[in-house]
C-alpha cells in the first residue's frame, strides 16, 4: 500500500471531527471519500497533508509513519494537495502559482511545468495574469497543476467540481483520469458523488468522523443505500443544489463559509 | 515625481483615489542599469541634502528645528516602518507590539553603557542580536495563531516588555536611565557646515546621517531578501498560509525569520534613539508608537519598501509640520488616514502584488481568523471571465 491511514482520530478543540478512520490507497489508485458536508473528508485530506494534528491513530505513506512528520516535509516525501477553495496565491501570476509548486524541489521544474502547461492549455494561454483574477475553473486547474509541480506520489483533490459549472466539472474530471493514467495516485474527496464513483476504483463513504462503508466505485454506484443518500436516488437533490451553486458562482463564497462552519459543528 | 492623475484602478471592484503609479512602474520595470543606479544616487543625494535650510523653511515653517525633526521623529520611523514592513507587508502578520522591540534595542544600550561601559559599537551589535532573540521568543509559542488572534498576543507583548521596565528596579523603573553615552566621534571633519562624524548634544544632524545609513543597508538587506527564496516564501504564506505550507514552504520558520529580522531592525532604531536622548523612560515605549508605525506601513503601501518609507515620512512629518493648529493637529491627522483608507486602501505607493490582493478581499494581512476563508473569495474571479 502507498498511503494507509489506520483508525485516525482528529479534534478540534473537544469535538472530534474523525473518530477512526482507516483508508488504505494503493499505487496507482483513484480513491474517493465521498459523503455529506460534516462527514470529515475534508478534514481526512488535511491530516493526511500534515494541516491537522491526529490525536490518535497513524498513517503511514511509502512504507513509512509520517504520523507526525511537519506538513512541509510530507511534500517532499510525495504528497501533493489541491486544497478545499482552491488555495490559489491572489497576487502571484499564474505561472509564479506553479513555480511555488515545486518549492521543495532542489532540481529544475522545467518538464513539470511544460507537463502542466500541457494537461492545462488554458494555464499557458493566462501565465502572466494574476491567479486571483482567474474564473473558478482556471483556479482549480491552477491548483491541480500546482500540485503536480512537486511530482507528487499521491494528489489529494478536496472538491475539485466545487463551484463549477457542469461542463468544467466534466473536463476536469477527465483530467483527473488523465493524471493517473500518468502514473499519479489520486485521493478524491467529492460531494458530487455521481462523478467521483465513476472515474475511481474504489471509494469510501464517510458519516460523521466515520467510514461507514468501503467497496468497488462500481458497487457503490449501484448500492441502493448510497444511491438514496448520496446519488440523488428519486430525491434528485445533490445534482439539483450543485447545478443552483453552479448557475451564480457568486454564492460560493458564504456557502463555503457555512460549509465550513457546519462541517465543525455537525461533528460533534 | 511622476505621478500622472488618471482613472487607474484595473480592478474597479474599489474606487480609488484616482492616482496611478503605473506609467513609474513600467518605466522602472524597463529601465537598464545605470539608470536605477542613476536613481539612487539621486535618491541618497537628496537624503544628504535633506536637512538644509532651504528645504527646512518649508517642511519646517512654524521655528521647530527641521534637522531635529528628521533625526528625532522621521528618520526613526523610516527605519522603524522598514522592519516592520517585513513583518506586516512581507510575511503578513499582523503585529501591534512592535514598539517592544525598540524597546529592548534602547534598553540594551542603556543596561550595557551605563553599566558595564560598552562603547556603542559593541552595544549596537549585542541589541540586534537581543531584539532578533526577542523576536524569536515572542514569536515561537505565538505564531501558531493567526490574524487577529496574533495582534492580540503582540498586543500584549508590547505591554509586558513596557511594564517591565517600568516596575523594574534594575532600569530604575519610571525614572528610566540617564547618562547613556553618545557614540564616539569617528571625525571631526567638516563639511559645509557639518561636522557628520562627530555625534554630540548640539547639532542633531550627525544622528540623521548614521540613521541614513541604517536606513540605507536595511533597504538593501531587505529589498534582497525579498527578491529571494525567502520572499517567495513570506509571499506565500501571506497570500495563504495553509497553501504555502502544501507547497513545501516550511511556514513556521518563515515566519519566525520574518519576526526575528523585523525586530532586529526595530533595535537598531532603539539603539540609535537612546543613543541621542541619553536618557530613555518606559514611557517612551508607549502603544502609539507601535500603532503609528503600523499606520506607517499601512498607509505608505504594506509590502512595498518605498512605500513604506513614503508612509512613514507623512505619519512623523504631518503631525509636526502642523504643529500650529494644537489640539486639533491630531483630529485633522486621523481623519486623515480614516480618508485614506477609504479612497486609498491599498495605500499611497503600493505594489502591483498587493493590489492584487486586495482585489481578492484578503487583505493580505494574513487571514484572518482560522478557518474561515476571506469574504468575497472567489467572486471577482467569475466576473473577470
Amino acid at each position: 500500500m502507498l498511503l494507509e491511514i489506520e483508525d485516525i482520530h482528529v479534534h478540534y478543540g473537544k469535538i472530534a471531527a474523525l473518530k477512526g478512520i482507516t483508508v488504505s490507497v494503493d499505487e496507482g489508485e483513484i480513491v474517493s471519500l465521498i459523503g455529506a458536508n460534516g462527514a470529515g473528508k475534508t478534514t481526512t485530506l488535511k491530516t493526511i497533508s500534515g494541516l491537522r494534528n491526529l490525536s490518535a491513530g497513524a498513517i503511514r505513506f511509502d512504507g513509512r509513519d509520517i504520523s507526525r512528520l511537519a506538513g512541509h516535509k510530507r511534500v517532499t516525501a510525495g504528497i501533493g494537495q489541491a486544497p478545499e477553495g482552491r488555495g490559489i496565491f491572489p497576487g502571484m501570476t499564474v505561472e509564479e502559482n506553479l513555480l511555488m509548486g515545486a518549492y521543495a524541489r532542489k532540481e529544475s521544474a522545467a518538464k513539470e511545468l511544460a507537463e502542466a502547461y500541457e494537461l492545462f492549455p488554458r494555464l499557458a494561454e493566462r501565465k502572466s495574469q494574476a491567479g486571483g483574477t482567474m474564473s473558478g475553473g482556471e483556479q482549480q486547474m491552477l491548483a491541480i497543476g500546482r500540485a503536480l509541480m512537486a511530482a507528487p506520489k499521491v494528489l489529494l483533490l478536496d472538491e475539485p467540481s466545487m463551484g463549477l459549472a457542469p461542463m468544467l466539472v466534466q473536463q476536469i474530471f477527465s483530467i483527473i483520469e488523465e493524471i493517473n493514467r500518468r502514473g499519479t495516485t489520486v485521493l478524491l474527496v467529492e460531494q458530487n458523488a455521481q462523478q467521483a464513483l465513476q472515474i475511481a476504483h474504489r471509494a469510501y463513504v464517510l458519516e460523521t468522523g466515520r467510514v461507514v462503508k468501503a467497496a468497488p466505485a462500481a458497487e457503490l454506484l449501484d448500492d441502493p443505500q448510497v444511491r438514496a443518500a448520496y446519488l440523488g436516488g428519486e430525491l434528485g437533490d445533490d445534482v439539483a443544489a450543485a447545478a443552483d451553486v453552479t448557475s451564480q458562482e457568486s454564492v460560493e463564497a458564504p456557502s463555503e463559509g457555512s460549509a465550513d462552519a457546519t462541517e465543525e459543528g455537525t461533528s460533534s | 515625481m511622476n505621478l500622472t492623475k488618471k482613472n487607474g484602478n484595473g480592478n474597479g471592484a474599489r474606487a480609488g483615489l484616482g492616482l496611478s503609479l503605473d506609467p513609474l512602474r513600467n518605466w522602472w520595470a524597463g529601465a537598464p542599469g545605470w539608470q536605477r543606479w542613476a536613481v539612487y544616487v539621486l535618491l541618497i543625494v537628496a537624503a544628504v541634502f535633506l536637512p538644509s535650510e532651504a528645504i527646512g523653511s518649508f517642511m519646517a515653517p512654524s521655528g521647530a528645528s527641521w534637522p531635529s525633526m528628521l533625526s528625532d521623529q522621521i528618520a526613526i520611523y523610516v527605519l522603524l516602518a522598514l522592519g516592520l514592513n517585513v513583518v506586516v507587508g512581507m510575511a503578513g502578520l499582523l503585529d501591534l507590539g512592535y514598539v517592544a522591540f525598540y524597546a529592548v534595542g534602547g534598553y540594551t544600550i542603556a543596561i550595557f553603557a551605563v553599566r558595564y561601559h560598552w562603547s556603542f559599537w559593541e552595544a549596537l551589535v549585542l541589541a540586534i542580536l537581543f531584539s532578533a532573540l526577542a523576536g524569536v521568543i515572542l514569536g515561537a509559542p505565538t505564531l501558531r495563531l493567526r490574524g487577529d488572534y496574533l495582534a492580540i498576543v503582540t498586543l500584549g507583548f508590547g505591554e509586558i516588555v513596557k511594564r517591565t521596565a517600568n516596575n523594574s528596579s534594575f532600569v530604575n523603573g519610571p525614572r528610566g536611565v540617564q547618562g547613556i553615552p553618545h557614540p564616539p566621534t569617528l571625525s571631526e571633519f567638516e563639511v559645509l557646515g557639518v561636522q557628520p562624524l562627530k555625534y554630540g548634544l548640539l547639532d542633531t544632524r550627525p544622528y540623521y546621517y548614521l540613521l541614513l545609513v541604517f536606513i540605507i543597508i536595511a533597504i538593501i538587506f531587505v529589498r534582497r531578501l525579498d527578491a529571494s527564496r525567502v520572499g517567495r516564501a513570506w509571499a506565500s504564506i501571506r497570500e495563504d498560509e495553509d497553501a504555502a505550507e502544501l507547497m513545501g514552504v516550511p511556514t513556521f520558520k518563515f515566519k519566525l525569520a520574518a519576526f526575528a529580522i523585523g525586530a532586529a531592525i526595530g533595535g537598531s532604531g532603539g539603539v540609535v534613539f537612546a543613543a541621542k536622548q541619553t536618557s530613555i523612560l518606559p514611557a517612551n515605549f508607549e502603544f502609539i508608537v507601535s500603532a503609528l508605525v503600523l499606520a506607517a506601513v499601512v498607509l505608505g503601501g504594506s509590502g512595498n519598501i518605498p512605500g513604506a518609507i513614503l508612509g512613514a515620512f507623512v505619519v512623523a512629518w504631518l503631525p509636526e509640520r502642523f504643529r500650529f493648529l494644537d489640539e486639533y493637529r491630531m483630529l485633522i491627522f486621523g481623519g486623515a488616514l480614516v480618508l485614506m483608507m477609504i479612497f486609498r486602501p491599498e495605500g499611497l505607493w503600493p505594489s502591483r502584488r498587493r493590489k492584487a490582493e486586495l482585489a481578492e478581499g484578503g487583505g493580505g494581512m494574513g487571514t484572518m481568523g482560522a478557518e474561515i476563508a476571506g469574504p468575497g473569495q472567489s467572486e471577482a474571479a467569475e466576473v473577470s471571465k
